[in-house]
Protein backbone atom coordinates (compact mmCIF):
# COMPACT_ATOMS: atom_id res chain seq x y z
CA UNK A 1 0.00 0.00 0.00
CA UNK A 2 1.43 3.08 -1.06
CA UNK A 3 0.02 6.48 1.08
CA UNK A 4 2.32 8.43 -1.04
CA UNK A 5 1.31 7.68 -4.33
CA UNK A 6 -2.64 8.16 -3.46
CA UNK A 7 -1.25 11.48 -2.16
CA UNK A 8 0.60 11.95 -4.93
CA UNK A 9 -3.00 12.13 -7.12
CA UNK A 10 -4.93 13.87 -4.68
CA UNK A 11 -1.56 16.44 -5.08
CA UNK A 12 -1.66 16.85 -8.43
CA UNK A 13 -4.80 16.29 -9.51
CA UNK A 14 -6.47 19.15 -7.40
CA UNK A 15 -3.56 21.83 -8.50
CA UNK A 16 -4.70 21.25 -12.42
CA UNK A 17 -7.76 22.79 -13.31
CA UNK A 18 -8.70 20.41 -16.49
CA UNK A 19 -7.95 17.39 -14.20
CA UNK A 20 -10.28 18.71 -11.66
CA UNK A 21 -12.99 18.63 -13.95
CA UNK A 22 -11.96 15.30 -15.66
CA UNK A 23 -11.98 13.49 -11.95
CA UNK A 24 -15.21 14.67 -11.31
CA UNK A 25 -17.02 13.68 -14.60
CA UNK A 26 -14.97 10.37 -15.21
CA UNK A 27 -13.06 8.92 -12.59
CA UNK A 28 -12.21 5.69 -14.11
CA UNK A 29 -10.94 7.25 -16.70
CA UNK A 30 -9.26 9.94 -15.09
CA UNK A 31 -7.51 7.35 -12.19
CA UNK A 32 -6.26 4.96 -15.71
CA UNK A 33 -4.68 7.56 -17.50
CA UNK A 34 -3.21 9.29 -14.49
CA UNK A 35 -1.60 6.04 -13.18
CA UNK A 36 -0.51 4.94 -16.74
CA UNK A 37 1.19 8.70 -16.76
CA UNK A 38 1.46 10.53 -13.98
CA UNK A 39 2.02 7.92 -11.01
CA UNK A 40 5.94 7.32 -11.95
CA UNK A 41 6.82 11.05 -13.04
CA UNK A 42 9.39 12.89 -10.79
CA UNK A 43 7.56 16.37 -10.97
CA UNK A 44 10.30 18.45 -11.12
CA UNK A 45 12.15 16.23 -13.90
CA UNK A 46 11.83 15.61 -17.08
CA UNK A 47 10.12 12.37 -18.85
CA UNK A 48 13.15 10.48 -19.18
CA UNK A 49 13.92 10.41 -15.61
CA UNK A 50 11.03 8.54 -14.48
CA UNK A 51 10.82 6.53 -11.44
CA UNK A 52 10.12 2.72 -12.36
CA UNK A 53 8.21 1.18 -9.17
CA UNK A 54 4.83 3.18 -8.66
CA UNK A 55 1.16 1.40 -8.83
CA UNK A 56 -1.50 1.77 -7.16
CA UNK A 57 -3.23 -1.37 -5.66
CA UNK A 58 -6.21 -2.84 -6.36
CA UNK A 59 -8.02 -1.45 -3.81
CA UNK A 60 -6.44 1.85 -3.71
CA UNK A 61 -7.52 2.29 -7.64
CA UNK A 62 -11.20 0.90 -6.52
CA UNK A 63 -11.06 4.11 -3.62
CA UNK A 64 -10.03 6.78 -6.25
CA UNK A 65 -12.35 5.56 -9.05
CA UNK A 66 -15.34 5.38 -6.42
CA UNK A 67 -14.58 9.01 -5.16
CA UNK A 68 -14.55 7.32 -1.81
CA UNK A 69 -13.12 9.25 0.66
CA UNK A 70 -13.97 7.21 3.68
CA UNK A 71 -11.97 4.31 1.77
CA UNK A 72 -8.95 6.93 1.10
CA UNK A 73 -9.46 8.00 4.61
CA UNK A 74 -9.18 4.46 5.84
CA UNK A 75 -6.09 3.83 4.27
CA UNK A 76 -3.99 6.66 5.37
CA UNK A 77 -4.11 9.44 2.57
CA UNK A 78 -3.93 13.34 3.55
CA UNK A 79 -6.96 14.52 4.84
CA UNK A 80 -6.22 17.78 3.81
CA UNK A 81 -5.58 16.69 0.12
CA UNK A 82 -8.66 14.53 -0.05
CA UNK A 83 -10.60 17.13 1.60
CA UNK A 84 -9.49 19.97 -0.70
CA UNK A 85 -10.11 18.06 -3.98
CA UNK A 86 -13.58 17.08 -2.76
CA UNK A 87 -14.80 20.45 -2.46
CA UNK A 88 -13.55 21.24 -5.05
CA UNK A 89 -15.28 18.74 -6.91
CA UNK A 90 -18.48 18.14 -5.23
CA UNK A 91 -18.81 21.98 -3.33
CA UNK A 92 -20.55 23.35 -6.34
CA UNK A 93 -23.84 20.87 -5.64
CA UNK A 94 -24.48 22.46 -2.32
CA UNK A 95 -28.08 23.34 -2.14
CA UNK A 96 -26.99 25.01 1.60
CA UNK A 97 -24.07 26.67 3.05
CA UNK A 98 -21.14 23.91 4.46
CA UNK A 99 -23.85 20.77 3.31
CA UNK A 100 -21.30 19.15 1.25
CA UNK A 101 -18.36 19.89 4.01
CA UNK A 102 -20.64 18.85 7.22
CA UNK A 103 -21.69 15.36 4.95
CA UNK A 104 -18.69 14.27 4.59
CA UNK A 105 -17.39 14.32 8.04
CA UNK A 106 -20.63 13.01 8.83
CA UNK A 107 -19.84 9.70 6.74
CA UNK A 108 -16.45 9.59 9.03
CA UNK A 109 -18.58 9.05 11.72
CA UNK A 110 -17.02 5.25 12.29
CA UNK A 111 -13.85 6.25 12.98
CA UNK A 112 -12.85 7.17 16.22
CA UNK A 113 -8.80 8.10 17.85
CA UNK A 114 -6.12 7.33 16.83
CA UNK A 115 -7.08 7.67 13.04
CA UNK A 116 -5.45 6.32 10.53
CA UNK A 117 -1.87 6.33 10.48
CA UNK A 118 -0.65 8.89 7.96
CA UNK A 119 2.94 8.87 8.12
CA UNK A 120 4.48 8.48 4.66
CA UNK B 1 20.61 46.91 15.78
CA UNK B 2 17.53 46.41 14.34
CA UNK B 3 14.57 46.68 16.75
CA UNK B 4 11.71 43.77 17.29
CA UNK B 5 9.03 45.87 17.38
CA UNK B 6 6.12 43.70 17.48
CA UNK B 7 5.47 39.81 17.73
CA UNK B 8 2.44 38.57 16.82
CA UNK B 9 0.86 35.32 16.86
CA UNK B 10 -2.57 34.55 14.63
CA UNK B 11 -4.52 31.91 13.33
CA UNK B 12 -4.99 32.24 9.31
CA UNK B 13 -8.30 32.07 8.34
CA UNK B 14 -8.92 31.61 4.73
CA UNK B 15 -12.52 32.52 4.94
CA UNK B 16 -11.23 35.82 6.34
CA UNK B 17 -11.05 37.58 3.36
CA UNK B 18 -14.50 36.39 1.67
CA UNK B 19 -16.21 36.89 4.72
CA UNK B 20 -15.16 40.74 5.15
CA UNK B 21 -15.50 41.61 1.60
CA UNK B 22 -18.93 40.05 0.58
CA UNK B 23 -21.95 42.01 0.62
CA UNK B 24 -26.13 41.76 1.27
CA UNK B 25 -27.16 38.41 1.63
CA UNK B 26 -23.60 36.70 1.19
CA UNK B 27 -22.38 38.43 4.44
CA UNK B 28 -22.45 36.12 7.22
CA UNK B 29 -23.60 37.33 10.49
CA UNK B 30 -20.25 36.80 12.24
CA UNK B 31 -18.69 39.19 9.50
CA UNK B 32 -18.95 42.38 11.84
CA UNK B 33 -18.05 41.14 14.78
CA UNK B 34 -14.91 39.62 13.21
CA UNK B 35 -13.85 42.76 11.03
CA UNK B 36 -14.39 44.57 14.02
CA UNK B 37 -11.88 42.25 15.89
CA UNK B 38 -9.28 42.04 12.77
CA UNK B 39 -9.85 46.42 12.87
CA UNK B 40 -8.56 45.81 16.53
CA UNK B 41 -5.76 43.57 15.89
CA UNK B 42 -4.27 45.36 13.12
CA UNK B 43 -4.00 48.78 14.93
CA UNK B 44 -1.38 46.28 17.01
CA UNK B 45 0.64 45.85 14.31
CA UNK B 46 -0.06 49.87 12.59
CA UNK B 47 1.01 51.48 15.68
CA UNK B 48 4.46 49.60 15.83
CA UNK B 49 5.56 51.10 12.51
CA UNK B 50 7.19 48.54 11.50
CA UNK B 51 10.21 48.66 7.79
CA UNK B 52 10.14 44.44 8.02
CA UNK B 53 8.08 41.54 8.56
CA UNK B 54 9.15 38.13 9.15
CA UNK B 55 6.69 35.69 8.39
CA UNK B 56 6.37 32.32 10.06
CA UNK B 57 3.79 30.04 8.00
CA UNK B 58 3.23 26.53 7.02
CA UNK B 59 3.17 25.96 2.93
CA UNK B 60 -0.42 23.91 2.70
CA UNK B 61 0.91 21.00 0.17
CA UNK B 62 1.82 24.22 -2.33
CA UNK B 63 5.26 24.49 -3.17
CA UNK B 64 6.72 21.93 -0.82
CA UNK B 65 5.74 17.92 -1.67
CA UNK B 66 6.90 14.50 -0.10
CA UNK B 67 9.24 14.15 -2.65
CA UNK B 68 11.92 16.59 -0.67
CA UNK B 69 9.92 17.89 2.55
CA UNK B 70 12.19 20.27 4.21
CA UNK B 71 11.05 20.80 8.12
CA UNK B 72 12.19 24.41 8.48
CA UNK B 73 12.87 26.28 5.56
CA UNK B 74 13.33 30.49 5.06
CA UNK B 75 13.05 31.94 1.81
CA UNK B 76 15.46 34.19 0.79
CA UNK B 77 14.16 35.99 -3.00
CA UNK B 78 13.62 39.65 -3.95
CA UNK B 79 9.95 38.77 -4.56
CA UNK B 80 7.48 36.07 -3.08
CA UNK B 81 4.16 35.71 -5.73
CA UNK B 82 1.21 34.84 -3.14
CA UNK B 83 -1.79 32.43 -3.16
CA UNK B 84 -2.28 29.59 -5.59
CA UNK B 85 -4.89 28.62 -7.96
CA UNK B 86 -7.00 26.42 -5.19
CA UNK B 87 -6.85 29.38 -2.55
CA UNK B 88 -8.84 31.13 -5.34
CA UNK B 89 -10.80 27.90 -5.78
CA UNK B 90 -12.03 27.45 -2.33
CA UNK B 91 -11.50 30.56 -0.43
CA UNK B 92 -11.53 33.28 -3.11
CA UNK B 93 -8.32 34.80 -1.90
CA UNK B 94 -6.67 37.38 -4.35
CA UNK B 95 -3.25 36.74 -5.86
CA UNK B 96 -0.76 39.17 -5.11
CA UNK B 97 3.10 40.16 -5.21
CA UNK B 98 5.37 40.90 -1.99
CA UNK B 99 8.71 42.05 -2.19
CA UNK B 100 11.45 40.00 0.17
CA UNK B 101 14.48 41.39 2.32
CA UNK B 102 17.14 38.93 1.03
CA UNK B 103 20.01 40.55 3.68
CA UNK B 104 17.92 39.47 6.57
CA UNK B 105 17.02 36.24 5.10
CA UNK B 106 20.75 35.36 4.71
CA UNK B 107 21.52 36.72 7.81
CA UNK B 108 18.76 34.22 9.76
CA UNK B 109 19.79 31.60 7.14
CA UNK B 110 23.65 31.85 8.61
CA UNK B 111 22.57 32.74 11.99
CA UNK B 112 20.64 29.43 11.84
CA UNK B 113 23.22 27.38 10.61
CA UNK B 114 25.23 28.00 13.07
CA UNK B 115 23.37 28.18 15.55
CA UNK B 116 22.16 24.51 15.64
CA UNK B 117 19.05 24.85 12.91
CA UNK B 118 20.12 22.79 9.63
CA UNK B 119 17.58 25.38 7.87
CA UNK B 120 16.24 24.59 3.99
CA UNK B 121 15.79 27.77 1.75
CA UNK B 122 14.21 28.74 -1.29
CA UNK B 123 15.19 31.21 -4.21
CA UNK B 124 11.68 31.14 -6.01
CA UNK B 125 9.27 30.55 -3.07
CA UNK B 126 5.60 31.19 -4.09
CA UNK B 127 3.88 31.78 -1.18
CA UNK B 128 0.28 30.16 0.16
CA UNK B 129 -2.66 31.63 2.93
CA UNK B 130 -1.01 30.79 5.74
CA UNK B 131 1.67 34.02 5.01
CA UNK B 132 -1.21 36.17 2.96
CA UNK B 133 -4.06 35.62 5.44
CA UNK B 134 -2.02 37.63 8.07
CA UNK B 135 -0.94 40.11 5.03
CA UNK B 136 -4.51 40.55 4.16
CA UNK B 137 -5.74 40.95 8.26
CA UNK B 138 -2.77 42.95 9.65
CA UNK B 139 -1.22 44.94 6.53
CA UNK B 140 -3.62 44.85 3.50
CA UNK B 141 -1.80 47.24 2.31
CA UNK B 142 1.26 44.71 1.56
CA UNK B 143 3.64 47.13 1.36
CA UNK B 144 6.48 45.85 3.29
CA UNK B 145 9.74 43.45 2.35
CA UNK B 146 9.42 40.34 4.09
CA UNK B 147 11.17 37.10 5.21
CA UNK B 148 9.45 34.09 5.10
CA UNK B 149 9.55 31.36 6.87
CA UNK B 150 7.84 27.98 6.63
CA UNK B 151 7.42 25.12 8.63
CA UNK B 152 6.55 21.57 8.49
CA UNK B 153 3.11 20.93 10.63
CA UNK B 154 1.66 19.04 8.23
CA UNK B 155 3.54 15.98 6.60
CA UNK B 156 5.20 13.72 9.51
CA UNK B 157 7.21 12.76 10.85
CA UNK B 158 7.29 16.37 12.29
CA UNK B 159 9.99 18.13 14.66
CA UNK B 160 9.05 17.92 18.31
CA UNK B 161 7.40 21.14 19.71
CA UNK B 162 10.12 21.74 21.67
CA UNK B 163 12.14 22.23 18.50
CA UNK B 164 9.34 25.04 17.39
CA UNK B 165 10.02 26.84 20.64
CA UNK B 166 13.68 27.05 20.39
CA UNK B 167 13.21 28.31 16.90
CA UNK B 168 11.23 31.16 17.71
CA UNK B 169 13.76 32.07 20.44
CA UNK B 170 16.28 31.63 17.89
CA UNK B 171 14.39 34.17 15.09
CA UNK B 172 14.17 36.58 17.87
CA UNK B 173 17.73 36.79 18.43
CA UNK B 174 18.57 36.53 14.85
CA UNK B 175 16.47 39.66 14.13
CA UNK B 176 17.71 41.27 17.43
CA UNK B 177 21.51 41.11 15.98
CA UNK B 178 20.88 42.09 12.52
CA UNK B 179 23.04 44.91 12.31
CA UNK B 180 20.28 46.94 10.31
CA UNK B 181 18.25 49.94 11.42
CA UNK B 182 15.16 47.98 10.73
CA UNK B 183 12.27 47.92 12.85
CA UNK B 184 10.72 43.98 12.54
CA UNK B 185 7.54 42.56 13.66
CA UNK B 186 8.00 38.83 14.14
CA UNK B 187 4.36 37.80 12.35
CA UNK B 188 3.19 33.62 12.90
CA UNK B 189 0.02 32.21 12.47
CA UNK B 190 -1.25 28.46 13.24
CA UNK B 191 -4.53 27.06 14.41
CA UNK B 192 -6.20 26.13 17.77
CA UNK B 193 -8.11 22.77 17.64
CA UNK B 194 -8.87 22.01 14.00
CA UNK B 195 -9.96 18.93 12.04
CA UNK B 196 -9.85 18.83 7.91
CA UNK B 197 -11.11 16.10 6.40
CA UNK B 198 -12.08 13.88 9.49
CA UNK B 199 -15.32 13.69 11.39
CA UNK B 200 -15.50 16.35 13.72
CA UNK B 201 -14.68 18.99 10.83
CA UNK B 202 -16.81 22.06 10.04
CA UNK B 203 -19.17 21.57 13.99
CA UNK B 204 -20.57 24.70 14.95
CA UNK B 205 -17.21 25.37 16.92
CA UNK B 206 -13.57 23.81 16.89
CA UNK B 207 -13.12 20.55 17.68
CA UNK B 208 -11.90 20.77 21.36
CA UNK B 209 -13.20 23.98 22.94
CA UNK B 210 -11.29 23.01 26.15
CA UNK B 211 -7.92 22.77 24.78
CA UNK B 212 -8.84 25.98 23.08
CA UNK B 213 -9.27 27.74 26.09
CA UNK B 214 -6.25 26.23 27.99
CA UNK B 215 -4.14 27.10 24.43
CA UNK B 216 -5.16 31.01 24.69
CA UNK B 217 -4.01 30.84 28.53
CA UNK B 218 -0.95 29.68 27.77
CA UNK B 219 -0.30 32.08 25.10
CA UNK B 220 -1.73 35.08 26.62
CA UNK B 221 0.76 34.65 29.59
CA UNK B 222 3.52 33.34 27.88
CA UNK B 223 3.67 29.99 29.83
CA UNK B 224 6.18 28.04 27.58
CA UNK B 225 6.72 25.65 30.39
CA UNK B 226 3.16 24.48 30.84
CA UNK B 227 2.64 23.67 27.43
CA UNK B 228 5.74 22.19 26.68
CA UNK B 229 4.55 19.82 29.51
CA UNK B 230 1.32 18.70 28.25
CA UNK B 231 1.78 19.02 24.60
CA UNK B 232 3.59 16.60 22.58
CA UNK B 233 3.50 15.08 19.05
CA UNK B 234 1.14 12.39 19.77
CA UNK B 235 -1.01 14.55 22.54
CA UNK B 236 -1.93 16.70 19.52
CA UNK B 237 -4.09 14.33 17.69
CA UNK B 238 -6.60 14.55 20.48
CA UNK B 239 -7.77 17.71 20.11
CA UNK B 240 -8.42 17.81 15.98
CA UNK B 241 -6.26 16.18 13.28
CA UNK B 242 -4.80 19.30 12.04
CA UNK B 243 -4.05 20.65 15.72
CA UNK B 244 -0.36 20.26 15.21
CA UNK B 245 -0.41 23.89 13.13
CA UNK B 246 -0.59 25.24 17.16
CA UNK B 247 3.31 24.38 17.09
CA UNK B 248 3.84 27.85 15.36
CA UNK B 249 1.86 29.73 17.99
CA UNK B 250 4.40 27.71 20.04
CA UNK B 251 7.11 29.15 17.59
CA UNK B 252 5.87 32.34 18.47
CA UNK B 253 5.62 31.94 22.64
CA UNK B 254 9.24 31.30 22.06
CA UNK B 255 10.11 34.54 19.74
CA UNK B 256 7.86 36.62 22.91
CA UNK B 257 9.62 35.12 25.49
CA UNK B 258 9.20 33.21 28.40
CA UNK B 259 6.69 34.09 30.88
CA UNK B 260 6.04 37.41 28.65
CA UNK B 261 2.16 38.38 29.02
CA UNK B 262 0.70 39.40 25.62
CA UNK B 263 0.16 42.82 25.50
CA UNK B 264 -2.88 42.38 23.27
CA UNK B 265 -5.33 39.20 23.64
CA UNK B 266 -8.49 38.34 21.36
CA UNK B 267 -10.45 35.69 20.18
CA UNK B 268 -13.55 34.74 18.58
CA UNK B 269 -15.51 31.61 18.56
CA UNK B 270 -16.56 30.58 15.17
CA UNK B 271 -17.83 27.69 13.54
CA UNK B 272 -14.84 25.03 12.37
CA UNK B 273 -12.44 26.31 14.48
CA UNK B 274 -11.55 29.77 17.17
CA UNK B 275 -9.99 32.20 15.92
CA UNK B 276 -7.45 33.97 18.05
CA UNK B 277 -5.33 36.93 17.76
CA UNK B 278 -1.76 38.52 20.13
CA UNK B 279 0.19 41.30 20.07
CA UNK B 280 3.76 41.44 22.30
CA UNK B 281 5.56 44.64 22.34
CA UNK B 282 9.00 43.82 23.66
CA UNK B 283 10.33 46.88 24.39
CA UNK B 284 7.69 47.41 27.33
CA UNK B 285 9.39 49.89 30.17
CA UNK B 286 8.62 50.66 34.10
CA UNK B 287 5.50 52.33 33.92
CA UNK B 288 3.84 50.02 31.98
CA UNK B 289 3.74 51.83 28.22
CA UNK B 290 5.04 50.32 25.50
CA UNK B 291 7.63 50.52 22.46
CA UNK B 292 5.03 51.00 20.21
CA UNK B 293 3.03 53.22 22.28
CA UNK B 294 6.31 55.05 23.25
CA UNK B 295 6.55 56.00 19.72
CA UNK B 296 3.46 57.29 19.30
CA UNK B 297 3.36 59.85 22.15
Amino acid sequence: MSKYLLNKFLFTVDRDPELVERYREDPADLVTWWEENEANRILNCIADERSTWLAFTDEERAALTAHDHVALFRMGAHPFLTLTLFIAMFERDNTEPLQYQKAYGAALAEFSLPYPDIAT
Amino acid sequence: MAEVVAVIASTHHPFYYRASTSTGDDRPPFADEWVAKIERFRETLTRAKPDVLVMVGSDHFHQLWLDNMPQFLVGKAPFYDANWYNEEREFGLPRFRLEGHEELSSHILRGGLDSGFDLAFSNELRIDHSITCPIITLRPEADLPIVPIYTNIFAPPLPQPSRFVELGRQIRRLVESWPGNERVAIIGTGHLSLELGGPRQFGPHGPDPEFDRKAVEWIASGDIEGCLAEVTLDSLHAPGNATHGFMDFMLMMGAAGDGVRADHVDSLDLFHTMEAYFTWYPKATADGTHGAGRADA
